[in-house]
């Protein structure tokens, strides 16, 4: 008998040592330098932290076409943050949608991206978040329309847009661009601004990639078009922009260059070669070029004009700019999108590209809006998106107008 | 000197004053591990925001309402040609034009960057030994380091600034195109010349056909998209014409900000406090080390902020006035010729040929701020002086810098001042004249120096610093010798007309002529006659530091930039391999 | 004797030091800067740009002397518009109404001397107190030499007469410094005419286009290889040209 008991405790001594081991893995150096990887390619730091506020402690005012929503405190203390959350509550909020007291989260997180990540990942990504100090920061209340202010209405918004679901590898497909996949349609969530959103706010999963509107600014198509995606852009292209914010075709500006800043500048070469397999992988829908508008349209001949006294100093009059430096803008995707918030927003406000370690130098593009009348940007708008091969449709001086209005009320600026 | 101002966490170094040598040294030390803040009395200045493409191009409020330089209202200094007379303010900027704002007067060059030639170091030993001894009252005097030693450091502020130029002389060779009387280089510069527009072309052939070596000058305008070695980008020129006294738009001048703040403010061991007016250094007990500055603020408070190491960064003779505020080294007394600080003030003496054509097209207002051809024969001691009556020389040059109206509406002699006949003559000259510029060098004089006004004062209640200057015979011979020279040379241009513009008379305060003051805490290799060391190290305080052109004890004929940069990265090698190992003087007195 | 510099002695003094902080452009206040290039979107040290309107300095008098006086400096002639034309008036009111006028920037401490001739502008007065008791001095010494009338009511050649002495000194002013005000005049006329349009002046470039100056043009690059050419480019101001409004 004693030696049947003898066994049992060896075994129980086993076992108990092993769960411990096991709990010792969980916590172990390498899935908090994985959830710290994953928290980088996430981007969490962005939307969870204020302007004036300390890092994950939440605060940041997000603005959503239905009103203000402050993202939470997600450092690990108890009162204020997620420290009192156990595992399962936080791969349920994750994965889900839903918070521990059952209210749902507003896709402002975008969980139906964090949906697709591995429970491992999730769980990485918890481990990481509990070493960060814990910062108190009590949360503020949302303010959004009606009925959107209710979370419960989430519930039907779910049910029409969401389906929870972890991603899974396509076999024909090479390992880099499983890859790419993962981290393009998970953690990184690009979708959450790239792909368009129907009128209650969800992706319309048709278009992936295909550009949105965020924030006054409108986030361009990224899928593998030659003329307004990334076709033209070679792997190594994309992969140094995300690295360095910048390469010889363009430079990140406004909320991309924070996600530059943030994310995808800390990401290895490998992961964002595979972002860039992916996404030029993704078909963009039929290549349908308008025609480019004629040289003497009355709109072109004003926009040569004011595009030669001020453009041409930096960006060229053959729109070839300097590499690296004054991005091209003849055969430049983000200026021939089909919605010219970028182009307009920039020459209104201005524009500086991220500044790397790699690339120091923060080349800034000055304000105009005091410069140029609203149907002066309009014409060198629509003269740019026309001019030397380029093709967009034209720009018109309500379109600037409007902008000019939303951004004197708008909270986040994008920067 | 007790302070009574609140007392800051200390700093391992001070730097007083955010121009050029600011940035250069916040650079170099950061690089060494050292903890830096610089203290700039003016206010943030950037590209972008403040001298944007999109109204950086406004003659009136840069070059007349001067909104980039010093305000008399709050420095100025007082100013008399002679110790006889009194000083009266100077009320309005005029002649020179510092600059007050992070980035300083760097902001505002030309961009016209020089080496000094290797004779103008030992400008007293090697005048004497060709002409013979130098009258006493001309104060000139070695430097106390070599062309020789300071070259690997133009080369490096070259390099960082990406100047536009070619090489004359590749160590001893000389290379056609380029100036054969200059120092010479370990290799060429890193960018080629600017394109030339035609008046400098003009002036090419005619000072060739006038047996002359016409080079293209040194510009630190970019003439192609550049990365310097600290990996900050500049863009090509696009020859706008609002480049001295205005900031580029496009960055392709270099400057602070387009050479080294990109890199420099990224560092988490560098600060920078803006609106923060040093007043003065302070000392130990016992006067022999510094032990920081106390500065004041925009909101008026006044603070000390102690630092192992003071540099005084300041424009030129803000330096000295500062050394004099806070009784560093002994005063300069021209009676007696003893003392120091204040000593040996110089500036340029600067005349030009105007040339008037019917038939030649010049369009001015293509111009970038260091384009133009130059010739050397009548610089330095490039040429025999022998009965001539004067030591030194200047450059010669056809810039075109700009045709900005205010300020360039050539007219020929005798015409009247306004009227119908000016109107025309501006209307019919505008577009076809050209100028040649003569640059030359200004020597010491024991009565010119600078020292402490007994009746005015700053905004701070500080004595403003008294300038006591004028040309003397020496600068008057020489610069008459210069523009007859160019007359010459315009002469063989077959122009309709030639008008000579000696400068003539007393050194006048008001009318714009350039922005090289120098002197005041001049280096050498004796205490007794200079306030630093080769090293730019007071002889007073091991750990004070004094840069830019308040160390030179007289001023050569090219412009002063360069050399600035130069001896700024010189000083800081010898801070960064020899001081900071072993702080104390490096020069053994 | 020699002490080491303790470079363990770390202690970066600025609060705000977070990685990618950025500093409010606010000009006025002293700022602490540290970690980046600051910038914001938007900002723009921009220039003041004059608003049509009423007469903000100039009496109704006094608008009539700089009309005749800026007339004759530069007249209008077949070669086209004079300053007065060109808005000279306009942009000399602004000017000394604003800072410029006060002398803001100017040291105006005390004592007052005269100075020599190279000592430069001594006048107690700011250009705006210099400019007003001038123009009433002037008038009043018109009045007397030409049976009560003001300077504007005389003759183009009186005007001129009168114009040369006060230049040059002979013609002597009650209570005002005429060769100074003179120089200012003269320089202030210059720049009303030549400066960028949006300070007044210059109207419709007449100025600039008198000469052939294409004014706030950036990109040269084109042009500067096109020696002995006439460029036939449109002058273009801080606020555009004709040509940038789509008709």
């Amino acid at each position: 008998m004693r030696k049947v008991l003898t066994v049992v405790l060896a075994l129980a001594v086993v076992s108990l040592f092993s769960v411990l081991l096991a709990q010792a893995k969980d916590t172990s150096f390498a899935q908090i330098e994985r959830g710290r990887h994953l928290v980088d390619a996430g981007d969490c730091v962005a939307c969870h932290t204020d302007a004036a506020g300390k890092p994950f402690a939440g605060g940041r005012p997000i603005e959503t076409p239905f009103g203000v929503i402050y993202s939470p405190n997600i450092t690990p203390d108890r009162e204020t943050g997620i420290g009192a959350w156990s595992d399962e509550d936080f791969y349920r909020a994750m994965h889900t949608g839903v918070r521990p007291d059952g209210a749902r989260l507003y896709p402002a997180f975008p969980y139906p991206y964090f949906t697709k990540m591995t429970r491992d990942d999730v769980m990485a990504i918890r481990a990481y978040l509990n070493t960060l100090p814990a910062t108190k920061n009590p949360r503020k209340q949302a303010d959004l329309t009606w009925p959107l202010n209710h979370r419960v209405f989430m519930r039907g918004w779910n049910m029409l847009f969401f389906k929870p679901g972890t991603f899974h590898p396509d076999p024909n497909k090479s390992a880099e661009w499983n890859r790419g996949a993962y981290l393009v349609e998970g953690p990184g969530h690009c979708g959450a601004c790239h792909t368009p959103k129907n009128d209650l706010g969800a992706d319309k999963t048709s278009e992936a990639l295909q550009g949105g509107s965020v924030q006054n600014w409108f986030a361009p198509k990224i899928a593998g078009n030659m003329r307004d995606g990334t076709g033209a852009w070679s792997v190594d292209d994309i992969a140094e922009y995300l690295k360095t914010g910048r390469n010889s075709h363009s430079g990140a500006a406004g909320l991309m260059a924070e996600v530059v800043a943030d994310s995808t500048s800390k990401l290895p070469d490998a992961d964002l070669r595979a972002i860039a397999a992916y996404i030029k992988d993704v078909d963009g829908g039929p290549a349908k070029a308008p025609q480019p508008l004629a040289q003497d349209d009355k709109m072109m001949v004003a926009g040569q004009a004011i595009y030669a006294d001020t453009c041409a100093a930096c960006h060229g009059g053959d729109g070839k700019g300097v590499a690296g430096m004054f991005p091209p803008l003849a055969h430049d995707a983000n200026a021939q999108q089909a919605d010219p918030t970028t182009v307009v927003r920039v020459i209104l406000q201005g524009a500086r590209t991220v500044a790397t370690d790699k690339r120091p130098t923060p080349v800034a593009m000055p304000a105009f809006d005091w410069k140029l009348k609203d149907d002066e940007v309009a014409a060198v708008a629509t003269y740019i998106r026309n001019s030397w091969g380029n093709a967009a449709p034209a720009v018109g001086p309500n379109k600037v107008k409007s902008l000019r209005d939303s951004l004197k009320k708008g909270l986040n600026d994008g920067t | 000197m007790a302070s009574a101002a609140r007392k800051l966490p200390p700093v391992d170094v001070v730097l007083v004053g955010f121009g050029w040598t600011g940035a250069i040294l916040g650079q170099e030390l950061t690089d060494a591990g050292l903890n830096v803040l610089a203290l700039e009395r003016g206010g943030w200045r950037d590209t972008s925001t403040d001298f944007a493409v999109t109204f950086a191009q406004d003659e009136l409020r840069y070059m007349w309402r001067h909104a980039l330089f010093e305000e008399p209202a709050r420095e100025t200094l007082t100013f008399r040609n002679a110790p006889s007379e009194t000083a009266l303010p100077m009320r309005h900027l005029g002649s020179f034009l510092p600059a007050t704002g992070v980035g300083g007067a760097g902001i505002h060059w030309n961009g016209q960057n020089w080496r000094f030639l290797p004779s103008d170091f030992v400008a007293r030993s090697h005048n004497e030994q060709r002409y013979g001894k130098l009258s006493d009252d001309m104060t000139v005097q070695d430097w106390g380091v070599t062309y020789d030693e300071l070259e690997p450091y133009y080369d490096k502020f070259e390099y960082l600034c990406g100047i536009a130029g070619k090489a004359g002389n590749l160590n001893g060779q000389i290379v056609a195109g380029g100036n054969p009387f200059e120092g010479a280089r370990k290799r060429d510069y890193p960018n080629p010349p600017l394109d030339m527009v035609y008046a400098p072309t003009l002036f090419e052939a005619a000072a060739r056909e006038t047996g002359h070596k016409p080079f293209p000058c040194p510009a630190a305008n970019m003439s192609r998209p550049y990365t310097n070695p600290l990996g900050v980008q500049l863009g090509p020129c696009t020859y706008c014409g609002f480049c001295e006294k205005f900031g580029c738009g496009n960055y392709s001048k270099s400057s602070p900000q387009t050479t080294i703040h990109p890199v420099l403010l990224r560092k988490k061991n560098f600060e920078l406090r803006t609106e923060c007016n040093v007043l003065r250094v302070l000392k130990d007990s016992a006067g022999k080390r510094a032990t920081g500055v106390v500065y004041i603020d925009a909101q008026g408070n006044e603070l000390e902020q102690p630092a192992e190491m003071v540099v005084l960064c300041a424009f030129a003779h803000h330096n000295p006035h500062l050394m004099m505020l806070s009784d560093i080294g002994k005063r300069y007394d021209p009676k007696t010729g003893e003392g120091v600080i204040g000593k040996n003030y110089a500036y340029q003496i600067v005349s030009g040929v105007d040339v008037f054509f019917d038939d030649k097209i010049m369009n001015p207002f293509v111009g970038a701020g260091a384009l133009g051809v130059g010739i050397d024969e009548y610089n330095g001691d490039n040429f025999d002086h022998s009965g001539l009556g004067f030591i030194g020389g200047g450059y010669l040059a056809c810039w075109q810098t700009n045709g900005r109206p205010i300020e360039y509406h050539p007219v020929p002699k005798d015409t009247p001042k306004w009227g119908g006949k000016w109107k025309a003559a501006v209307a019919k000259n505008y577009l076809t004249s050209l100028s040649i510029s003569t640059h030359g060098a200004v020597m010491s004089h024991r009565n010119n120096y600078l020292d402490l006004d007994p009746t005015y004062r700053n905004a701070y209640g500080q004595p403003l610093l008294r300038l006591t200057f004028d040309y003397t015979d020496n600068e008057h011979k020489m610069s008459d010798y210069l523009t007859d020279r160019a007359t010459d040379i315009a002469k063989a241009m077959k122009a309709r007309e030639v008008h000579a513009k000696p400068r003539q008379g007393h050194y006048d305060i008001a009318p714009y002529q350039t922005t090289h003051n120098t002197g005041g805490a001049i280096m050498g290799t004796d205490p007794k006659t200079s306030a630093v060391n080769k090293f730019l190290q007071s002889w007073d305080l091991h750990n004070l530091f004094v840069m830019g052109t308040a160390v030179y004890p007289q001023n050569p004929g090219y412009n002063p930039t360069g050399t600035v940069g130069a001896l700024t990265y010189w000083a800081a090698e010898a801070i960064k391999t020899q001081y900071l190992k072993n702080p104390g003087p490096l020069v053994q007195a | 004797m020699a002490r080491r510099i303790d470079l363990s002695r770390r202690q970066l003094l600025s609060a705000s030091v977070l990685v990618g902080s950025s500093v409010a452009l606010d000009r006025a206040q002293a700022r602490s800067i540290s970690g980046e290039v600051p910038w914001e979107p938007d900002e723009a040290n921009k220039p003041d740009i004059v608003q049509p309107g009423p007469s903000e300095f100039f009496t109704p008098e006094e608008g009539q002397f700089v009309d005749a006086a800026v007339s004759r400096l530069i007249p209008k002639d077949e070669l086209g518009p004079g300053a007065r034309e060109a808005g000279v008036t306009t942009f000399l009111d602004r000017q000394l109404a604003g800072a410029y006028g006060k002398g803001s920037d100017w040291y105006m401490q005390g004592p007052w001397e005269k100075g020599t001739p190279t000592q430069g502008y001594q006048a107690r007065r700011n250009p705006a107190e210099l400019y007003r008791a001038a123009i009433k001095a002037i008038d009043d010494y018109c009045g007397g030499k030409y049976g009560g009338k003001k300077f504007a009511a005389l003759t183009p050649d009186q005007q001129d007469e009168v114009l040369k002495g006060v230049e040059g000194g002979d013609v002597k002013l009650k209570d005002a410094d005429g060769k100074t005000f003179f120089k200012l005049l003269l320089q202030n006329t210059t720049e009303g005419f030549f400066s960028d349009p949006i300070y007044g002046g210059n109207r419709d470039m007449v100025g600039w286009k008198l000469i052939g100056f294409p004014g706030a043009h950036y990109d040269y690059r084109p042009y500067v290889k096109k020696h002995n050419q006439k460029l036939g480019l449109e002058p273009v101001g801080i606020k555009g040209r004709p040509k940038w409004t789509p008709s």
